[in-house]
């Protein structure tokens, strides 16, 4: 009997441990890494992240139905505007499963910068995006300089400053 | 040897009942931008906001310490 209750024991720890190494655990981008390449729909044909190599891009994830990425929205619209002739490129993917929410939502809110459409959330995946919004900001040597998860209203003045000094960084 | 004919079928069924428990921890994780239901005001616990407050100010004036009642919004963790 005690075999028998050995052997079940075992059984059960082998398929536990078979069944958990199938498990997908997705891990977050470090600052300093490679920013993944990506490609997707816009509004205007495809945006694509390597196609922007050599100006400081700012990737914000958003969804039409989250709040503070409504907040971010007149922020990131007034620093496209001011930065870009610094060589700023504000990119935001959006992440709503339906388009028309998106649609619905731009056409109450119109982005001064570029917007690209992930409905499937292929991106978000490789990026380890954790909650929603989150931003990356990536030099002008493809790495990644930081991550900045949420939005509120405090978080402007730092992200600017932040942006600033990755915009004066040499390439 | 007999006992362990016995325990065979109980064997089998332990270990497929454990692959589909395993089901439940594989790749079903609610990813952060798939939260458009759940960021809904009307699935938060409470209804009203103000209402939310006020209680929460009674309680953490009573507890003498704040935080820990969740966010707003649902699961979505972001409202």
């Amino acid at each position: 009997m005690v075999k028998v209750m050995s052997k079940t024991i075992t059984g059960f720890l082998v398929a536990f441990f078979v069944c958990m190494s199938f498990s997908s655990v997705s891990y977050a981008l470090e600052a300093g890494g490679n920013a993944p390449d990506f490609e997707l729909p816009g509004e205007q044909g495809s945006v694509k992240l390597s196609k922007t190599a050599g100006s400081v891009v700012y990737v914000d994830f958003w969804a039409s139905w989250c709040g503070p990425c409504r907040q971010s929205f007149s922020w990131m619209n007034d620093i496209q505007e001011k930065y870009r002739s610094q060589g700023l490129k504000i990119i935001g993917v959006n992440l709503d499963a339906k388009n028309d929410d998106a649609k619905k939502f731009l056409s109450q809110l119109p982005a001064k910068f570029t917007i690209a459409f992930d409905p499937k959330g292929m991106v978000p995946k490789t990026y380890g995006v954790k909650g929603m919004p989150t931003s990356f900001l990536i030099g002008r040597d493809g790495k990644i300089i930081f991550q900045h998860l949420g939005f509120k209203e405090a978080d402007r003045e730092s992200l600017e400053k932040q942006i600033k000094v990755a915009l004066e960084a040499k390439k | 040897m007999k006992k362990y004919e016995m325990q065979k079928p109980l064997y089998v069924l332990l270990l497929m009942i454990m692959l589909a428990l395993s089901g439940c921890a594989v790749g079903t994780a609610v990813q952060p931008w798939e939260k458009e239901t759940l960021a809904r005001p009307e699935m938060t616990f409470e209804g009203d906001k103000l209402d939310t407050a006020y209680t929460e100010h009674i309680y953490s004036s009573k507890e003498g310490a704040s935080g820990g009642a969740g966010v707003g919004g649902g699961g979505c963790g972001c409202n």
